[in-house]
């Protein structure tokens, strides 16, 4: 006789204890750590220079990257002075909790005051898996569209901020910027939200003291 | 896609319920998904049946129960189902909107023997 057992348990919950984990490790440490998501190309690692670059003489920042295959947002994280670490997920479309926590032991914690996740390029996946990071930041760009938290709402319900990078391009491609705006604040309202260009520099400052206000 | 992980922590839960009833085998699975939350394809069976073979669930199905997004409009008090378009009531045009339903992902139930 087939016997019912109810269950009601979340299907990523062993992630969500894992990522507290990683939380215990973060704060025992003092480090502030933030997961940055975006679609590919939407300047992840852009940000991550033009941030580490400006703030390295008053914070010791860490930068953990995640990549299908290659080390060169790494690279280019390192190269603009953060102590950095590769994550080669092998296909996988985000990190998890179980991968940042392998990668952990590779950086010295008691060393560093801000950690910076680059999550895999990808609007779905990696809003489903908490790494145990503070914050969560999405950055958008203007050439992938104005429908985006329309299309991906998933991805624009759990963040903590929203980054809209490239503005610079705003005079080059049709792009609603208030129609953008009611979609996250349907989604997430009163986000905090941030309009910049890492090519040109503009907007940069209040993400920065909104980062230093925090670690 | 991560079918995988899905299909690993699916079968970590089960067991778990079914062995802390004594349960010999897992026969059905009950899963509930919202449509704004995981997106699993059909491989979640393939990695299934890979993975739950030789344990307790070999051969169990899996059973999902897919919910449609609503959302209520903290406005007017509007219930309704957003377009591919929009997701801004459609009665009023308000941005202040609750997610009721679409957001699950759970398992919420396993049938033993
Ligand atoms: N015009 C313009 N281009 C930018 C800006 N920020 C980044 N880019 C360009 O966008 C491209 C992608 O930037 P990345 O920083 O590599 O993007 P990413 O999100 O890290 O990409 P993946 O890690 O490959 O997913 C590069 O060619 C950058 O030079 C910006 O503000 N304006
Ligand atoms: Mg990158
Ligand atoms: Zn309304």
């Amino acid at each position: 006789m087939p016997n019912r057992i109810p269950v009601v348990e979340k299907i990523l919950s062993a992630n969500d204890r894992l990522a507290a984990e990683n939380r215990a490790r973060f704060d025992a440490a003092g480090v502030f750590a933030i997961n940055i998501m975006a679609s590919p190309g939407a300047g992840k690692t852009s940000l991550i220079e033009k941030t580490v670059a400006a703030l390295k003489d008053r914070l010791r920042i860490g930068m953990i990257n995640g990549d299908i295959a290659t080390s060169f947002d790494a690279d280019r994280a390192a190269a603009a002075g953060a102590a950095a670490v590769q994550i080669n997920t092998g296909g996988d479309c985000h990190l998890d909790a179980v991968m940042l926590q392998s990668a952990l032991p590779q950086l010295d914690l008691s060393a560093l005051d801000l950690v910076i996740v680059e999550n895999v390029g990808n609007l779905v996946c990696p809003a489903e898996f908490a790494l145990g990071t503070h914050k969560s930041i999405l950055v958008a760009s203007i050439p992938e569209g104005d429908d985006k938290p329309y299309k991906y709402p998933g991805m624009y319900r759990g963040v903590d901020a929203v980054v809209i990078n490239k503005i610079d391009l705003l005079p080059y491609v049709p792009f609603r910027l208030d129609f953008f705006k009611k979609g996250i604040e349907a989604l997430n309202p009163g986000v905090t939200q941030f309009e910049l260009s890492c090519r040109t520099g503009e907007g940069l400052e209040p993400w920065l003291n909104w980062l230093l206000a925090q670690a | 896609m991560h079918e995988l992980a899905v299909a690993e922590s699916i079968l970590e839960i089960a067991v778990r319920h079914a062995k802390g009833q004594n349960a010999q085998k897992i026969t059905d699975l009950y899963i509930v998904m919202g449509a704004w939350s995981s997106v699993v394809d059909d491989s979640l069976q393939f990695h299934w049946d890979l993975l739950s073979d030789g344990t307790i669930a070999k051969g169990a199905i899996l059973h999902f129960k897919r919910i449609p997004v609503e959302l209520l409009c903290l406005d007017c008090g509007q219930s309704y189902a957003p377009s591919s378009r929009d997701l801004l009531c459609p009665k009023c045009e308000s941005v202040k909107i609750k997610v009721k339903t679409g957001e699950e992902f759970f398992l919420e139930a396993i049938e033993v023997e």
